[in-house]
Protein backbone atom coordinates (compact mmCIF):
# COMPACT_ATOMS: atom_id res chain seq x y z
CA UNK A 1 0.00 0.00 0.00
CA UNK A 2 1.20 3.60 -0.82
CA UNK A 3 0.64 7.18 0.76
CA UNK A 4 -3.05 5.43 1.81
CA UNK A 5 -4.75 8.34 3.69
CA UNK A 6 -8.01 8.19 5.21
CA UNK A 7 -10.29 11.50 5.81
CA UNK A 8 -13.94 11.09 7.22
CA UNK A 9 -16.50 12.83 5.95
CA UNK A 10 -16.29 15.62 8.93
CA UNK A 11 -12.90 16.17 7.57
CA UNK A 12 -11.34 14.89 9.94
CA UNK A 13 -7.75 13.18 9.24
CA UNK A 14 -7.77 9.55 10.54
CA UNK A 15 -4.87 7.74 8.51
CA UNK A 16 -2.00 10.11 6.73
CA UNK A 17 0.42 8.63 4.49
CA UNK A 18 0.59 5.06 5.59
CA UNK A 19 2.95 3.03 3.22
CA UNK A 20 2.82 -0.23 3.93
CA UNK A 21 4.12 -3.91 2.45
CA UNK A 22 3.09 -6.92 3.69
CA UNK A 23 5.49 -10.27 2.87
CA UNK A 24 3.65 -13.36 2.19
CA UNK A 25 3.80 -15.50 5.61
CA UNK A 26 4.77 -12.54 7.99
CA UNK A 27 3.28 -11.71 11.45
CA UNK A 28 2.56 -7.83 11.17
CA UNK A 29 1.65 -6.24 14.61
CA UNK A 30 -0.11 -3.00 14.02
CA UNK A 31 0.29 -1.24 17.08
CA UNK A 32 -1.00 1.98 18.70
CA UNK A 33 -3.04 4.00 21.27
CA UNK A 34 -6.68 3.73 20.89
CA UNK A 35 -8.17 5.84 18.10
CA UNK A 36 -5.19 6.19 16.00
CA UNK A 37 -7.00 4.29 12.65
CA UNK A 38 -5.86 1.13 13.26
CA UNK A 39 -9.18 -0.41 12.79
CA UNK A 40 -9.68 2.32 9.84
CA UNK A 41 -6.06 0.92 8.28
CA UNK A 42 -7.39 -3.03 8.76
CA UNK A 43 -10.67 -2.47 6.69
CA UNK A 44 -8.69 -0.44 4.25
CA UNK A 45 -6.39 -3.74 3.90
CA UNK A 46 -9.72 -5.81 4.31
CA UNK A 47 -11.44 -3.35 1.16
CA UNK A 48 -14.29 -2.58 3.46
CA UNK A 49 -13.36 0.80 3.43
CA UNK A 50 -11.66 2.86 0.58
CA UNK A 51 -9.07 5.16 1.60
CA UNK A 52 -9.97 9.11 0.23
CA UNK A 53 -6.19 9.30 -1.30
CA UNK A 54 -3.42 6.42 -1.80
CA UNK A 55 -3.53 3.16 -3.42
CA UNK A 56 -4.11 -0.45 -2.12
CA UNK A 57 -2.50 -3.12 -4.16
CA UNK A 58 -2.89 -6.88 -2.82
CA UNK A 59 -0.63 -8.45 -4.35
CA UNK A 60 -1.50 -11.94 -2.50
CA UNK A 61 -4.10 -13.48 -5.08
CA UNK A 62 -3.35 -12.70 -8.90
CA UNK A 63 -5.59 -10.06 -9.39
CA UNK A 64 -4.92 -6.98 -10.76
CA UNK A 65 -7.87 -4.79 -10.11
CA UNK A 66 -7.45 -4.84 -6.08
CA UNK A 67 -10.41 -7.02 -6.13
CA UNK A 68 -9.77 -9.89 -3.45
CA UNK A 69 -11.97 -12.91 -4.26
CA UNK A 70 -14.16 -13.74 -1.47
CA UNK A 71 -12.78 -16.38 1.00
CA UNK A 72 -9.38 -14.95 0.04
CA UNK A 73 -9.34 -12.54 3.51
CA UNK A 74 -10.05 -13.45 7.10
CA UNK A 75 -11.23 -10.93 9.60
CA UNK A 76 -11.34 -11.21 13.15
CA UNK A 77 -13.42 -8.29 15.27
CA UNK A 78 -13.15 -6.97 18.27
CA UNK A 79 -16.11 -8.61 18.94
CA UNK A 80 -17.02 -12.13 18.13
CA UNK A 81 -19.57 -11.49 15.90
CA UNK A 82 -21.19 -14.66 15.62
CA UNK A 83 -24.92 -15.15 14.13
CA UNK A 84 -26.62 -15.70 17.57
CA UNK A 85 -29.33 -18.24 15.97
CA UNK A 86 -26.85 -20.85 14.80
CA UNK A 87 -24.60 -23.12 16.17
CA UNK A 88 -21.64 -23.48 15.96
CA UNK A 89 -21.06 -25.49 12.82
CA UNK A 90 -23.77 -23.77 11.02
CA UNK A 91 -21.13 -19.99 12.46
CA UNK A 92 -18.27 -21.65 10.89
CA UNK A 93 -19.75 -22.88 7.34
CA UNK A 94 -20.96 -19.44 6.60
CA UNK A 95 -17.81 -18.55 4.27
CA UNK A 96 -18.71 -21.41 2.36
CA UNK A 97 -22.70 -20.87 2.44
CA UNK A 98 -22.59 -17.46 1.17
CA UNK A 99 -19.94 -18.54 -1.30
CA UNK A 100 -22.96 -21.14 -2.35
CA UNK A 101 -20.31 -24.45 -1.77
CA UNK A 102 -21.69 -26.02 0.58
CA UNK A 103 -20.65 -29.83 0.23
CA UNK A 104 -19.28 -32.97 2.21
CA UNK A 105 -15.59 -31.84 1.64
CA UNK A 106 -16.59 -28.31 2.96
CA UNK A 107 -18.42 -29.92 6.12
CA UNK A 108 -15.18 -32.50 6.82
CA UNK A 109 -13.12 -28.77 6.23
CA UNK A 110 -15.31 -26.99 9.26
CA UNK A 111 -15.02 -29.90 11.52
CA UNK A 112 -11.35 -29.91 11.11
CA UNK A 113 -11.16 -26.20 11.73
CA UNK A 114 -13.40 -26.46 14.78
CA UNK A 115 -11.28 -29.22 16.12
CA UNK A 116 -7.93 -26.98 15.24
CA UNK A 117 -9.45 -24.45 17.46
CA UNK A 118 -9.97 -26.61 20.21
CA UNK A 119 -13.31 -27.09 19.98
CA UNK A 120 -14.19 -30.59 18.88
CA UNK A 121 -17.41 -31.72 21.17
CA UNK A 122 -19.08 -28.04 20.74
CA UNK A 123 -20.19 -28.24 16.75
CA UNK A 124 -23.78 -28.27 17.91
CA UNK A 125 -23.98 -25.99 20.62
CA UNK A 126 -25.15 -22.16 20.13
CA UNK A 127 -23.18 -19.16 21.28
CA UNK A 128 -24.56 -18.42 24.32
CA UNK A 129 -23.56 -21.45 25.83
CA UNK A 130 -20.11 -20.60 25.13
CA UNK A 131 -17.51 -18.44 27.05
CA UNK A 132 -16.11 -15.93 25.58
CA UNK A 133 -12.76 -16.90 25.14
CA UNK A 134 -14.51 -20.01 23.09
CA UNK A 135 -16.57 -17.82 21.21
CA UNK A 136 -13.66 -15.76 19.77
CA UNK A 137 -11.87 -19.48 18.88
CA UNK A 138 -15.31 -19.91 17.26
CA UNK A 139 -14.83 -16.54 14.96
CA UNK A 140 -10.97 -17.18 14.34
CA UNK A 141 -12.49 -20.61 12.93
CA UNK A 142 -14.40 -18.95 10.86
CA UNK A 143 -12.02 -16.70 9.40
CA UNK A 144 -9.22 -19.80 8.52
CA UNK A 145 -12.13 -21.92 7.04
CA UNK A 146 -11.46 -20.97 3.62
CA UNK A 147 -7.91 -20.99 3.72
CA UNK A 148 -7.38 -17.55 3.68
CA UNK A 149 -3.98 -15.86 1.98
CA UNK A 150 -4.37 -12.89 4.63
CA UNK A 151 -5.90 -12.56 8.34
CA UNK A 152 -6.92 -10.07 9.90
CA UNK A 153 -7.74 -9.62 13.49
CA UNK A 154 -8.93 -6.61 14.95
CA UNK A 155 -7.47 -6.32 18.40
CA UNK A 156 -9.50 -9.95 19.00
CA UNK A 157 -8.06 -10.57 22.32
CA UNK A 158 -8.91 -6.99 24.27
CA UNK A 159 -12.19 -8.05 25.69
CA UNK A 160 -10.93 -11.11 27.25
CA UNK A 161 -9.57 -12.01 30.57
CA UNK A 162 -5.56 -12.24 30.91
CA UNK A 163 -5.24 -15.97 31.06
CA UNK A 164 -7.85 -16.80 28.49
CA UNK A 165 -5.63 -14.07 26.44
CA UNK A 166 -2.45 -15.56 26.96
CA UNK A 167 -4.11 -19.14 26.42
CA UNK A 168 -5.48 -17.53 22.95
CA UNK A 169 -2.15 -16.09 21.90
CA UNK A 170 -0.06 -19.26 22.28
CA UNK A 171 -2.95 -20.96 19.79
CA UNK A 172 -3.34 -18.52 17.01
CA UNK A 173 1.35 -18.58 16.83
CA UNK A 174 0.92 -22.43 16.73
CA UNK A 175 -2.16 -22.33 13.52
CA UNK A 176 0.19 -19.11 12.07
CA UNK A 177 2.92 -21.70 12.29
CA UNK A 178 1.24 -24.18 11.00
CA UNK A 179 0.15 -22.43 7.99
CA UNK A 180 2.14 -19.50 7.50
CA UNK A 181 -0.66 -17.34 6.39
CA UNK A 182 0.43 -14.08 6.41
CA UNK A 183 -1.42 -11.82 9.07
CA UNK A 184 -2.31 -8.76 10.06
CA UNK A 185 -2.69 -8.09 13.86
CA UNK A 186 -4.28 -4.89 15.40
CA UNK A 187 -3.78 -4.39 19.23
CA UNK A 188 -2.49 -1.64 21.88
CA UNK A 189 -0.45 -4.17 23.85
CA UNK A 190 3.31 -3.82 23.45
CA UNK A 191 3.88 -7.53 25.29
CA UNK A 192 1.64 -9.44 22.81
CA UNK A 193 2.33 -7.63 20.01
CA UNK A 194 6.55 -8.65 20.53
CA UNK A 195 5.50 -12.20 21.45
CA UNK A 196 3.13 -12.74 18.61
CA UNK A 197 4.74 -10.92 15.25
CA UNK A 198 7.61 -11.19 13.11
CA UNK A 199 7.25 -7.26 12.36
CA UNK A 200 5.59 -4.46 14.27
CA UNK A 201 4.36 -0.95 12.63
CA UNK A 202 3.64 1.21 15.71
CA UNK A 203 1.49 3.68 14.77
CA UNK A 204 0.41 7.14 16.43
CA UNK A 205 -2.74 8.99 16.47
CA UNK A 206 -4.79 11.88 15.19
CA UNK A 207 -3.93 11.93 11.71
CA UNK A 208 -2.65 7.69 12.19
CA UNK A 209 0.78 7.71 10.52
CA UNK A 210 3.23 4.69 10.97
CA UNK A 211 6.02 6.33 13.07
CA UNK A 212 8.40 3.20 13.31
CA UNK A 213 8.77 -0.42 11.29
CA UNK A 214 10.56 -2.69 14.01
CA UNK A 215 11.24 -6.61 12.93
CA UNK A 216 10.88 -8.95 15.84
CA UNK A 217 13.90 -10.82 15.63
CA UNK A 218 13.11 -13.92 18.16
CA UNK A 219 13.19 -17.73 17.69
CA UNK A 220 10.85 -19.42 16.29
CA UNK A 221 8.55 -21.51 17.18
CA UNK A 222 7.80 -19.33 20.28
CA UNK A 223 7.10 -20.91 23.34
CA UNK A 224 5.30 -19.39 26.60
CA UNK A 225 9.50 -19.10 28.56
CA UNK A 226 9.84 -16.92 25.93
CA UNK A 227 7.74 -14.28 27.34
CA UNK A 228 10.19 -14.54 30.90
CA UNK A 229 13.55 -14.52 28.33
CA UNK A 230 15.81 -10.88 28.43
CA UNK A 231 15.89 -11.05 24.74
CA UNK A 232 12.17 -10.53 24.86
CA UNK A 233 12.12 -7.77 27.66
CA UNK A 234 14.81 -5.78 26.04
CA UNK A 235 12.25 -5.66 22.29
CA UNK A 236 9.47 -4.59 24.56
CA UNK A 237 11.64 -1.92 26.31
CA UNK A 238 12.57 -0.70 22.49
CA UNK A 239 9.01 -0.80 21.03
CA UNK A 240 7.80 0.66 24.32
CA UNK A 241 10.15 3.58 24.17
CA UNK A 242 9.31 4.01 20.14
CA UNK A 243 5.68 3.92 21.08
CA UNK A 244 6.40 6.79 23.90
CA UNK A 245 8.48 8.99 21.51
CA UNK A 246 5.84 8.89 18.64
CA UNK A 247 3.48 9.93 21.09
CA UNK A 248 5.20 12.65 22.40
CA UNK A 249 6.78 13.89 19.03
CA UNK A 250 3.20 14.15 18.19
CA UNK A 251 1.63 16.07 20.90
CA UNK A 252 4.48 19.41 19.92
CA UNK B 1 -39.14 -7.73 43.89
CA UNK B 2 -37.96 -9.95 41.45
CA UNK B 3 -40.68 -12.41 40.52
CA UNK B 4 -38.40 -15.29 39.66
CA UNK B 5 -37.84 -16.06 43.11
CA UNK B 6 -41.20 -17.06 43.54
CA UNK B 7 -41.95 -20.90 43.22
CA UNK B 8 -43.69 -21.80 39.84
CA UNK B 9 -47.01 -23.01 42.29
CA UNK B 10 -47.24 -19.69 43.81
CA UNK B 11 -47.46 -17.60 40.37
CA UNK B 12 -50.27 -19.53 39.36
CA UNK B 13 -51.69 -19.89 43.17
CA UNK B 14 -51.38 -16.04 44.14
CA UNK B 15 -53.43 -14.99 41.07
CA UNK B 16 -56.41 -17.55 41.08
CA UNK B 17 -56.52 -16.98 44.96
CA UNK B 18 -56.80 -13.05 44.43
CA UNK B 19 -59.56 -14.10 41.95
CA UNK B 20 -61.33 -16.73 43.94
CA UNK B 21 -61.90 -13.82 46.93
CA UNK B 22 -63.37 -11.27 44.57
CA UNK B 23 -65.90 -13.93 42.77
CA UNK B 24 -66.79 -14.35 46.53
CA UNK B 25 -67.17 -10.45 47.47
CA UNK B 26 -69.02 -10.11 43.96
CA UNK B 27 -71.45 -12.49 45.06
CA UNK B 28 -71.78 -11.52 48.48
CA UNK B 29 -72.37 -7.83 47.17
CA UNK B 30 -75.25 -8.52 44.63
CA UNK B 31 -77.40 -10.60 47.27
CA UNK B 32 -76.59 -8.64 50.74
CA UNK B 33 -77.83 -5.23 48.53
CA UNK B 34 -80.24 -7.65 46.03
CA UNK B 35 -78.63 -5.76 42.88
CA UNK B 36 -81.08 -7.11 40.27
CA UNK B 37 -79.59 -9.44 37.55
CA UNK B 38 -80.13 -6.83 34.65
CA UNK B 39 -77.74 -4.46 36.61
CA UNK B 40 -75.21 -6.56 37.72
CA UNK B 41 -75.77 -10.12 38.05
CA UNK B 42 -73.67 -12.07 40.61
CA UNK B 43 -70.77 -14.40 39.20
CA UNK B 44 -73.11 -17.57 39.80
CA UNK B 45 -75.73 -16.20 37.55
CA UNK B 46 -72.94 -15.85 35.01
CA UNK B 47 -72.11 -18.84 35.37
CA UNK B 48 -75.66 -20.34 35.42
CA UNK B 49 -75.76 -18.70 32.16
CA UNK B 50 -72.84 -19.54 30.67
CA UNK B 51 -73.86 -23.42 31.32
CA UNK B 52 -77.52 -22.73 29.37
CA UNK B 53 -76.07 -19.94 26.57
CA UNK B 54 -73.27 -21.85 26.20
CA UNK B 55 -73.37 -24.22 23.05
CA UNK B 56 -75.11 -21.30 21.28
CA UNK B 57 -72.41 -18.60 22.56
CA UNK B 58 -69.66 -21.20 21.45
CA UNK B 59 -71.04 -21.04 17.73
CA UNK B 60 -70.59 -17.22 17.48
CA UNK B 61 -67.23 -17.25 19.26
CA UNK B 62 -66.14 -19.79 16.54
CA UNK B 63 -67.06 -17.07 14.08
CA UNK B 64 -65.68 -14.23 15.65
CA UNK B 65 -62.73 -16.98 15.96
CA UNK B 66 -62.32 -17.49 12.64
CA UNK B 67 -62.19 -13.52 11.53
CA UNK B 68 -59.79 -13.30 14.00
CA UNK B 69 -57.40 -15.60 13.31
CA UNK B 70 -57.66 -15.01 9.72
CA UNK B 71 -56.87 -11.54 10.42
CA UNK B 72 -53.89 -12.04 12.62
CA UNK B 73 -52.46 -14.73 9.80
CA UNK B 74 -52.94 -12.11 7.21
CA UNK B 75 -51.05 -9.85 9.71
CA UNK B 76 -48.65 -11.89 9.87
CA UNK B 77 -47.87 -12.51 6.02
CA UNK B 78 -48.79 -9.13 4.72
CA UNK B 79 -47.13 -7.14 7.57
CA UNK B 80 -43.78 -9.74 7.44
CA UNK B 81 -44.35 -9.14 3.59
CA UNK B 82 -44.43 -5.38 3.41
CA UNK B 83 -41.43 -5.02 5.94
CA UNK B 84 -39.32 -6.96 3.82
CA UNK B 85 -40.30 -4.94 0.85
CA UNK B 86 -39.24 -1.77 2.99
CA UNK B 87 -36.23 -2.92 4.41
CA UNK B 88 -34.92 -4.18 0.23
CA UNK B 89 -36.42 -0.43 -0.95
CA UNK B 90 -35.74 3.00 1.49
CA UNK B 91 -37.65 4.62 -0.73
CA UNK B 92 -40.69 2.33 -0.35
CA UNK B 93 -40.07 2.65 3.26
CA UNK B 94 -40.29 6.43 3.10
CA UNK B 95 -43.02 7.55 0.77
CA UNK B 96 -45.21 4.00 2.51
CA UNK B 97 -44.66 4.05 6.12
CA UNK B 98 -46.91 7.35 6.71
CA UNK B 99 -49.97 5.46 5.23
CA UNK B 100 -49.46 2.59 7.19
CA UNK B 101 -49.27 5.18 10.46
CA UNK B 102 -52.32 7.01 9.03
CA UNK B 103 -54.00 3.88 8.74
CA UNK B 104 -53.16 2.59 12.34
CA UNK B 105 -53.92 6.00 13.94
CA UNK B 106 -57.56 6.37 12.03
CA UNK B 107 -59.95 5.09 14.52
CA UNK B 108 -61.31 1.52 13.12
CA UNK B 109 -65.02 2.34 14.17
CA UNK B 110 -65.05 5.78 11.93
CA UNK B 111 -63.61 3.24 8.94
CA UNK B 112 -65.60 -0.02 9.49
CA UNK B 113 -69.11 1.53 7.78
CA UNK B 114 -67.41 2.53 4.88
CA UNK B 115 -65.67 -0.95 4.58
CA UNK B 116 -68.91 -2.87 5.19
CA UNK B 117 -70.38 -1.20 2.82
CA UNK B 118 -67.26 -1.62 0.12
CA UNK B 119 -66.68 -4.71 0.74
CA UNK B 120 -69.67 -6.74 -0.11
CA UNK B 121 -68.46 -10.31 1.54
CA UNK B 122 -69.00 -9.85 4.95
CA UNK B 123 -66.61 -12.51 6.28
CA UNK B 124 -64.09 -10.43 4.29
CA UNK B 125 -65.31 -6.57 5.19
CA UNK B 126 -64.76 -8.04 8.84
CA UNK B 127 -61.27 -9.69 7.76
CA UNK B 128 -60.18 -6.48 6.59
CA UNK B 129 -61.30 -4.69 9.55
CA UNK B 130 -59.61 -6.77 11.83
CA UNK B 131 -56.54 -7.08 9.87
CA UNK B 132 -56.53 -2.77 9.57
CA UNK B 133 -56.34 -2.89 13.60
CA UNK B 134 -53.94 -5.93 13.47
CA UNK B 135 -51.11 -5.28 10.66
CA UNK B 136 -49.07 -2.51 12.10
CA UNK B 137 -47.21 -4.03 15.23
CA UNK B 138 -45.78 -6.65 13.13
CA UNK B 139 -44.82 -4.16 10.11
CA UNK B 140 -43.44 -1.24 12.77
CA UNK B 141 -41.39 -4.38 14.45
CA UNK B 142 -40.26 -6.61 11.88
CA UNK B 143 -38.97 -2.90 9.88
CA UNK B 144 -36.75 -2.07 12.87
CA UNK B 145 -35.76 -5.52 13.48
CA UNK B 146 -34.63 -6.00 9.66
CA UNK B 147 -32.43 -2.75 10.18
CA UNK B 148 -30.78 -4.01 13.57
CA UNK B 149 -28.39 -6.64 11.84
CA UNK B 150 -24.95 -6.43 13.81
CA UNK B 151 -22.44 -3.62 11.35
CA UNK B 152 -19.56 -5.99 12.09
CA UNK B 153 -21.71 -9.20 10.67
CA UNK B 154 -22.56 -6.98 7.73
CA UNK B 155 -19.41 -6.18 7.15
CA UNK B 156 -18.42 -9.79 6.94
CA UNK B 157 -21.02 -11.00 4.78
CA UNK B 158 -19.98 -8.07 2.36
CA UNK B 159 -16.44 -9.77 2.84
CA UNK B 160 -17.40 -12.87 1.54
CA UNK B 161 -19.41 -11.16 -1.40
CA UNK B 162 -22.87 -12.21 0.10
CA UNK B 163 -25.98 -10.84 -2.44
CA UNK B 164 -28.46 -8.83 -1.31
CA UNK B 165 -30.62 -12.25 -1.01
CA UNK B 166 -28.18 -13.86 1.50
CA UNK B 167 -28.24 -10.97 3.86
CA UNK B 168 -31.77 -10.89 4.05
CA UNK B 169 -31.82 -14.50 4.26
CA UNK B 170 -28.68 -15.19 6.65
CA UNK B 171 -28.73 -11.93 8.36
CA UNK B 172 -31.72 -9.79 8.04
CA UNK B 173 -34.49 -12.28 8.95
CA UNK B 174 -33.06 -14.40 11.49
CA UNK B 175 -32.51 -10.59 13.36
CA UNK B 176 -36.00 -9.71 12.83
CA UNK B 177 -37.69 -12.77 13.79
CA UNK B 178 -37.63 -11.82 17.50
CA UNK B 179 -38.87 -8.69 17.13
CA UNK B 180 -41.63 -10.27 14.78
CA UNK B 181 -42.86 -12.26 17.25
CA UNK B 182 -42.97 -9.38 19.85
CA UNK B 183 -44.63 -7.77 16.90
CA UNK B 184 -47.48 -10.81 16.39
CA UNK B 185 -47.96 -10.97 20.13
CA UNK B 186 -49.79 -7.38 20.48
CA UNK B 187 -51.09 -8.05 16.84
CA UNK B 188 -52.93 -10.68 18.23
CA UNK B 189 -55.05 -8.92 20.86
CA UNK B 190 -55.08 -6.22 18.17
CA UNK B 191 -57.10 -8.67 15.63
CA UNK B 192 -59.51 -9.73 18.44
CA UNK B 193 -60.34 -6.01 19.27
CA UNK B 194 -60.50 -5.41 15.61
CA UNK B 195 -63.04 -8.49 15.14
CA UNK B 196 -65.57 -7.73 17.77
CA UNK B 197 -65.14 -3.47 16.87
CA UNK B 198 -66.21 -4.53 13.46
CA UNK B 199 -69.12 -6.93 13.95
CA UNK B 200 -70.75 -4.48 16.43
CA UNK B 201 -70.66 -1.93 13.31
CA UNK B 202 -71.72 -4.80 10.81
CA UNK B 203 -74.40 -6.08 13.06
CA UNK B 204 -75.24 -9.84 12.17
CA UNK B 205 -74.54 -8.57 8.90
CA UNK B 206 -74.73 -12.09 7.29
CA UNK B 207 -76.41 -15.82 8.64
CA UNK B 208 -73.55 -15.94 11.41
CA UNK B 209 -73.52 -13.59 14.28
CA UNK B 210 -70.38 -13.26 15.87
CA UNK B 211 -70.14 -12.72 19.94
CA UNK B 212 -69.57 -9.37 19.59
CA UNK B 213 -73.41 -8.72 18.30
CA UNK B 214 -74.54 -11.19 20.72
CA UNK B 215 -73.19 -8.83 23.56
CA UNK B 216 -75.29 -6.11 21.70
CA UNK B 217 -78.34 -8.06 21.41
CA UNK B 218 -77.83 -9.18 25.05
CA UNK B 219 -77.63 -5.84 26.27
CA UNK B 220 -80.90 -4.36 24.21
CA UNK B 221 -82.74 -7.36 25.79
CA UNK B 222 -81.29 -6.96 29.33
CA UNK B 223 -79.97 -9.93 29.32
CA UNK B 224 -77.40 -9.16 31.21
CA UNK B 225 -76.16 -12.73 33.02
CA UNK B 226 -75.97 -13.56 29.01
CA UNK B 227 -73.83 -10.42 28.07
CA UNK B 228 -71.80 -10.79 30.93
CA UNK B 229 -70.59 -14.67 29.93
CA UNK B 230 -70.22 -13.45 26.49
CA UNK B 231 -67.41 -10.92 27.76
CA UNK B 232 -65.91 -13.80 29.75
CA UNK B 233 -65.74 -16.20 26.77
CA UNK B 234 -64.08 -13.04 24.76
CA UNK B 235 -61.31 -12.50 27.61
CA UNK B 236 -60.48 -16.01 27.26
CA UNK B 237 -59.89 -16.15 23.71
CA UNK B 238 -58.09 -12.70 24.29
CA UNK B 239 -55.65 -14.61 26.66
CA UNK B 240 -55.37 -18.10 24.81
CA UNK B 241 -54.60 -16.47 21.60
CA UNK B 242 -51.91 -14.24 24.09
CA UNK B 243 -50.59 -17.96 25.14
CA UNK B 244 -50.33 -19.77 22.04
CA UNK B 245 -48.40 -17.01 20.54
CA UNK B 246 -46.24 -16.73 24.28
CA UNK B 247 -45.53 -20.20 23.67
CA UNK B 248 -44.52 -19.85 19.77
CA UNK B 249 -42.13 -17.30 20.57
CA UNK B 250 -40.18 -19.29 23.13
CA UNK B 251 -40.43 -22.11 21.01
CA UNK B 252 -38.47 -20.50 18.07
CA UNK B 253 -36.77 -18.56 19.59
CA UNK B 254 -35.29 -20.30 22.40
CA UNK B 255 -31.72 -21.52 21.56
CA UNK B 256 -30.49 -17.94 21.05
CA UNK B 257 -32.75 -15.12 22.26
CA UNK B 258 -33.09 -13.36 25.51
CA UNK B 259 -36.17 -13.04 25.67
CA UNK B 260 -36.49 -17.29 25.99
CA UNK B 261 -34.00 -18.17 28.01
CA UNK B 262 -34.92 -20.41 31.33
CA UNK B 263 -34.53 -18.37 34.41
CA UNK B 264 -32.00 -20.61 35.53
CA UNK B 265 -29.71 -20.37 33.05
CA UNK B 266 -27.92 -17.38 31.18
Amino acid sequence: MRGIGKRFRSGLAALEAIDLDLGAGEFLSILGPSGCGKTTLLRIIAGLAEPSEGERRLSLTVDGGGHIPSGGVGFVFQDPTLMPWSTVIDNVLLPFRLARRVGSAERERVREEIRAVGLAGFERAYPRQLSGGMRMRVSIARALVTDPDLLLLDEPFAALDEITRTALNDDLLRLWENRRTTVVFVTHSVFESVYLSTRIAVMTTRPGRIAADLPVELPQPRERALRMSPGYAAICATVSNTLARAMADQSQ
Amino acid sequence: MNPGRFARPWRIASPLAVGAVLLVLWEAVVRVEHIPPYILPGPLAIGESLWTDGPSLLGSLLVTLRVTLAALAAAAIFGGAIAVLFSLSRILELSLFPYAVILQVTPIVAIAPLIIIWVREPFLALLVCAWIVAFFPVVANTTVGLNSADRNLLALFRLYGASRGQVLRYLKLPTALPYFLAGLRISGGLALIGAVVAEFVAGTGGTETGLAFRILEAGYRLVIPRLFAALFLLSLTGIVIYLVLDALSRALLRHWHESALEEDEG
